[in-house]
Order: C-alpha cells, then sequence, then structure tokens
C-alpha cells in the first residue's frame, strides 16, 4: 500500500491526522525555518516530542519539514531545528537547501532526510544527485511534472518518491518563485509565506467586492459572490497582444486547487511511493476528514479496486478542482 | 592623488531570455563584443523548444566574442525536465567552455573539481550552500535576484573566502518564476507542446497587467518576469562597499549598447543622480530597485 503523508499544522491536527489513519504526518517548527510560518501554526519543540510519542504509539510516522532557505549569517537557526527533530524523535526531516542538506548530511548521518517539493528536483539526473552525493532517501517531485514522467523518472532512481494529491497547488516550480517576494516582500523561499495575508486588502467599488495584494488589483467579484483569496499565481490580469486583442482572465492558474484522487491507481503504478496532502493551514475537522476518505482510497488501490464515487464530495463543492500537471494538457 | 578603491566591479551580460531571431542574436552579440562588458553567458535559458532555431548562431557569437577578449560561458535551462534537455545539459560540457548552471541537476553531469558557474535562478541564500558549491567548483555566483543587501554583503564575504565571485543581479526585468506551462500559449488558447512559437512575438515578454490597469509582470513562455526593469544603478557604492565584483546586464531590446555603456560609466565613476540618467536612457520605462532594499521587489526608487 501507498503511504498517506497528511499534514500537522498543530498537535491537535497530528492527533485528529494519526486517529484518522494517517501512516505519516508531517509537521514544522513556528519559526521561519518552515514554509507554512502562519501565525498561530505549528509546533514548539516540546509539542513536537509530544506529537512524535503520541503518532509512533500509533505506528504513524512523524516527519520534520525544515524546508524554508536559511538566512546567510543566520543559518544557525536552520541547523539547530535539524538537531532537535532528530532529538525529538521525527523519523525524518524534509529538506530543501542545498547547504542545510550537505550539513544535515554529515552531521546527523542517521536522521532519514527527505527532499522537498521546494527543491524542485524536476528530472532523475537531479534526484540521483541528492541521493548520491547527500543519501537523500525519498524525493517530494515537483507539481510540474505529468504521470508519464512519473514513472520515467521512477525507473531511473533507486530512492522513493512522494507526489502530492490533493490540496493547494503550486503552478509555477515549487522553491524557484519570488512572486510574493515581488510584490509584497515576502516569499516562500526566505519567510516562509506566500501571498502573506497581512499584505491582503479587501475593498468594495461599485458594487463589486476588489481583492489587492501587495496593491496589486487581482482580484473582483460581484458583491456576495464567494471572493477566492489573492494568491498571486490564481489572480486575474489583463494582457494585451500588441494587435489590440485584451484578454482578462487567470493568465497562470484559475483559482483551483488539486484533487488527482482519481489518479491514484495511475500514480501506484508509476512506483510512487507515498501520496501527500497539502494542507497544514487547514482545521483538524478538515484533516480528519480527508485523511479518512484517502486512507480508504489508497487501501482500495492497494487491493487493486476501483477509487470510491464521490470520496471528496463535501469538501470540494463549490471549488474548482483540476490534476494539474499530472495531465500533460495543462501545459 | 585619489585612492585607488579596493573593490571595481565589472559587468557581465545574462543569457538572452526571449525567444528573439538568429539575426537578432547575431546583431546582439556583435554588438556586446565591441562593448565594454567583461564576460557574456550565452545559450538557452527558458525553453528547450526554441534553441534549433538560433543554435547555429551559438559558435560564431562565442568565437567573435572570445576574439575580443570577453569571457565566456554556457548557460543550461533554468528547468531540465525532458529527456532530450538532460542530454542538451550533458553536451554542453563536451565544449570546453565554462557552463553556468541556471538547474542544479547539471551538478550530475559536471565532473567534481570541473570548475563552473552558478546563475541567478539556481537557489543561493546562504553561506553553507556557497561553500557547498565551491568546494564542488563553482569559481563564479549571480545571486538570487530577491536577496537583501544584508545577505549580499554576507554572501559576499563568503565568497571571497572561498574564492569565488560573487554576481549581483544588475539591470533587466527579474525571473521570478518557471513553470511547467507556458503562459505564452496559454493566452493563445494553446498547450505548450502546440504553442506555434507565439513566445517570438514578443521580444521583451508580453505584459501583464493587474485588473486596475497597473502593468505588473512580463509572461516568456514558461517564464514570469516582473514588469519593471530591476536595476542597482542607484546602489552601485553599497555593492561595491559589499564586496560584489560584477553586475549582471540582462538582454533587452531597444538600445543595449547605450544601456551597457550607461552601466560601464557608472561603475567607472558612480553618480548620485544615476537613476534619472538610467530614465532619460530608458523613457517610459517602470524602474525598481525594492529587493535590494528588503522591500518588495517592485518598489523603486
Amino acid at each position: 500500500m501507498m503511504e498517506l503523508v497528511c499534514p500537522a499544522g498543530t498537535p491537535a491536527s497530528l492527533r485528529a491526522a494519526v486517529d484518522a489513519g494517517a501512516h505519516a504526518v508531517y509537521c514544522g517548527f513556528a519559526d521561519e525555518t518552515n514554509a507554512r510560518n502562519f501565525p498561530g501554526l505549528n509546533f514548539s519543540r516540546l509539542e513536537l516530542a509530544e506529537g512524535v510519542a503520541y503518532a509512533h504509539a500509533r505506528g504513524t510516522k512523524v516527519m520534520v519539514a525544515i524546508n524554508t532557505f536559511p538566512r546567510a549569517g543566520e543559518q544557525a537557526l536552520w541547523h539547530r531545528a535539524v538537531a532537535d527533530a532528530e532529538t525529538a524523535g521525527a523519523d525524518a526531516v524534509i529538506l530543501a537547501d542545498l547547504g542545510l542538506i550537505a550539513h544535515a548530511a554529515e552531521t546527523h548521518p542517521h536522521l532519514r532526510l527527505h527532499l522537498s517539493v521546494q527543491a524542485a528536483a524536476a528530472n532523475p539526473d537531479a534526484i540521483n544527485f541528492y541521493a548520491r552525493t547527500f543519501g537523500i532517501r525519498r524525493v517530494v517531485l515537483p507539481r510540474v511534472l505529468s504521470v508519464e514522467e512519473i514513472t520515467a523518472i521512477n525507473r531511473e532512481i533507486d530512492v522513493e518518491t512522494e507526489v502530492f494529491v490533493f490540496g493547494g497547488l503550486c503552478v509555477m516550480a515549487e522553491g524557484r518563485c519570488s512572486l510574493s517576494s515581488y510584490a509584497t516582500g515576502l516569499s516562500p523561499n526566505m519567510n516562509g509565506v506566500c501571498s502573506p495575508a497581512s499584505h491582503v486588502a479587501y475593498a468594495e467599488a461599485a458594487g463589486q467586492q476588489e481583492a489587492r495584494l501587495g496593491g496589486f488589483l487581482i482580484h473582483r467579484t460581484p458583491k456576495g459572490a464567494p471572493a477566492p483569496y489573492p494568491t498571486l499565481c490564481k489572480g486575474c490580469f489583463t494582457s494585451d497582444d500588441g494587435k489590440g486583442n485584451r484578454q482578462t482572465g487567470h493568465i497562470f492558474e484559475d483559482p483551483a486547487s488539486l484533487d488527482a484522487t482519481h489518479l491514484i491507481p495511475a500514480l501506484q503504478k508509476a512506483g510512487v511511493r507515498a501520496l501527500k496532502i497539502e494542507g497544514r493551514q487547514r482545521s483538524r475537522a478538515y484533516v480528519a476528514q480527508v485523511v479518512r476518505a484517502f486512507r480508504a482510497a489508497v487501501e482500495a488501490a492497494g487491493r487493486g479496486e476501483p477509487m470510491p464515487e464521490g470520496l471528496l464530495a463535501k469538501l470540494t463543492e463549490g471549488q474548482a478542482a483540476t490534476t494539474g500537471a499530472y495531465a500533460k494538457t495543462w501545459r | 592623488m585619489a585612492l585607488k578603491p579596493e573593490n571595481i566591479m565589472d559587468l557581465t551580460i545574462g543569457p538572452i531570455a526571449f525567444f528573439w531571431t538568429a539575426g537578432q542574436v547575431a546583431e546582439f552579440y556583435r554588438a556586446v563584443a565591441q562593448g565594454p562588458a567583461s564576460r557574456v553567458v550565452i545559450g538557452e535559458w527558458v525553453c528547450s523548444k526554441r534553441l534549433p532555431f538560433w543554435q547555429p548562431e551559438i559558435p560564431t557569437a562565442v568565437n567573435c566574442l572570445l576574439a575580443a577578449g570577453k569571457e565566456v560561458a554556457l548557460s543550461t535551462l533554468a528547468l531540465i525536465t525532458l529527456k532530450r534537455e538532460r542530454r542538451q545539459t550533458e553536451d554542453l560540457l563536451d565544449t570546453g567552455l565554462p557552463v553556468e548552471i541556471a538547474d542544479l541537476s547539471a551538478l550530475h553531469h559536471l565532473p567534481e573539481g570541473a570548475p563552473f558557474w552558478v546563475g541567478p535562478t539556481v537557489n543561493v541564500y546562504n553561506e553553507g550552500t556557497l561553500d557547498w558549491l565551491a568546494r564542488r567548483g563553482a569559481t563564479r555566483i549571480c545571486l538570487p535576484p530577491e536577496l537583501p543587501l544584508a545577505s549580499v554583503a554576507k554572501l559576499a564575504a563568503a565568497g571571497r573566502a572561498a574564492g569565488v565571485a560573487v554576481e549581483v543581479w544588475g539591470h533587466g526585468r527579474a525571473p521570478l518564476a518557471i513553470s511547467g506551462r507556458c503562459y505564452h500559449a496559454r493566452l493563445h488558447d494553446r498547450a505548450k507542446d502546440s504553442c506555434q512559437f507565439v513566445c517570438a512575438e514578443d521580444p521583451d515578454g508580453r505584459t501583464v497587467e493587474t485588473l486596475d490597469g497597473r502593468r505588473f509582470l512580463t509572461v516568456n513562455g514558461v517564464q514570469t518576469l516582473g514588469h519593471a526593469h530591476t536595476t542597482v544603478a542607484g546602489q552601485i557604492a553599497a555593492l561595491e562597499a559589499a564586496g560584489v565584483s560584477s553586475i549582471r546586464l540582462s538582454p533587452q531590446t531597444g538600445d543595449f549598447t547605450a544601456l551597457t555603456g550607461f552601466y560601464a560609466d557608472l561603475l567607472a565613476s558612480p553618480r548620485p543622480d544615476a537613476q534619472e540618467a538610467l530614465r532619460r536612457l530608458m523613457p517610459g520605462a517602470e524602474l525598481a530597485q525594492g529587493f535590494l532594499d528588503g522591500r518588495a521587489g517592485v518598489a523603486g526608487a
């Protein structure tokens, strides 16, 4: 059976995910060392140790994401995070920065290293480089690859692959995007945030709701209609082809989230070891529901049965969903 | 008698980001060869589908640049996924010229200890990464554009200690993101595989505006850039003091010879009105310097 890797933004979510049947949970420390550095989220050292104890007692693994890029002059904060994750009993750390990976491989030889999606290792050469140089055991694949490409990659590498199946969707190669810092000064790589709420402003004009990020108007919806969060790459923009044809729309991606549920059997066949659910910022009720549904799905896939119908109907109701780059036509 | 400054920066010309015709490319490098830049990085940086259209110009341009005394390196793609792209990366290593890696996967092909350069789309954010790359053979690193001056200074110092020349994004639309999806093709309701090379219609990329008409981003095939021209014209003294060894100019249409000359003069004698002078050279262009200031990258002077 494929391993189900589930988000734990808080100790309560961790317990909810474990109870709902997660094979593994991933979480981060409450600082800039992880890519979900949001107020009210993440773990203290003590909370992590308690979370590991709770998870291990129930046969669930805990992975700690330390997947931002250490700031020059302040690498000690990231080094300490790796050491503390090992001390707390984490089963693996999820890293993105080359220098931090080198440090972890050298000073924590018994710690299992996973390559974060933020490292954007998008071909077998990149993965083999990290595996042979640093002993990386698993790679989380960037969301720029089709299922066919994932199959081909698995044939050329010796380490495990993990892919996202549900939740928020990056349309750019992860860890290589500065759109957020261009507009707001805060970036996923440096600060662990993307299109941060601190830079979002809503207003009403001419019966419309307007949403701005860093002062840039990127959503306009009729009053009363659901307004999507103004994430830059899912914003609405206008572009002129220089010949008088103006287009307005979601030039990069619609405000859709990833749902690759029906691709689970294909991903299993492609040799994928683990399926990852995005959403450390989501509520524990949401986490419990999604984890239960996906546990049923990976079990069905393991038995060679079709995916249960209407698996997540309630959760995705009214929201656009996409299979993203897994379908080659997405490009 | 004037004191000799401790650190004199020079100019690097980055790879052409956009899809230019073979003729435009040839003309561009003929002019660069006669200009004041010390080194040039050449090669397809964004989309492998474009390469066959201008690849034959590369050897001619390289010879012309070498004959003019420039250092030359060949750039890899910024995002390598296809088998063909991996092979192309490997082939670059057989040319005998230095390679500038724009995607870390190129390291898999580089023999241990062979010298190489590192481009701005590789994540070098800290001393640990810089030192590791230096030990692996890196001799030059152009830092990611989003880094603030405080980080640049620390990395330039680490570079000096490790024997690596540290360069910053000096002028041009900053590369902000790269994707599996082609946004140029998407704007024409096409997929990447059937793009019909529509990005060739926009030799400086296609402008993306906000809903209230502010020019904001630039689409260049699978790459997204800022719309404003990032410039360090107002920060030359600070970069020099920080120990940065070179600033990178990114090719654009218009009078690039004049632009290169402007920066060469600026490096020789910094002037307080540099930004105003640059504005006169590029009327109507928006200039940004926020990244280096530690503000939003789009922020102006």
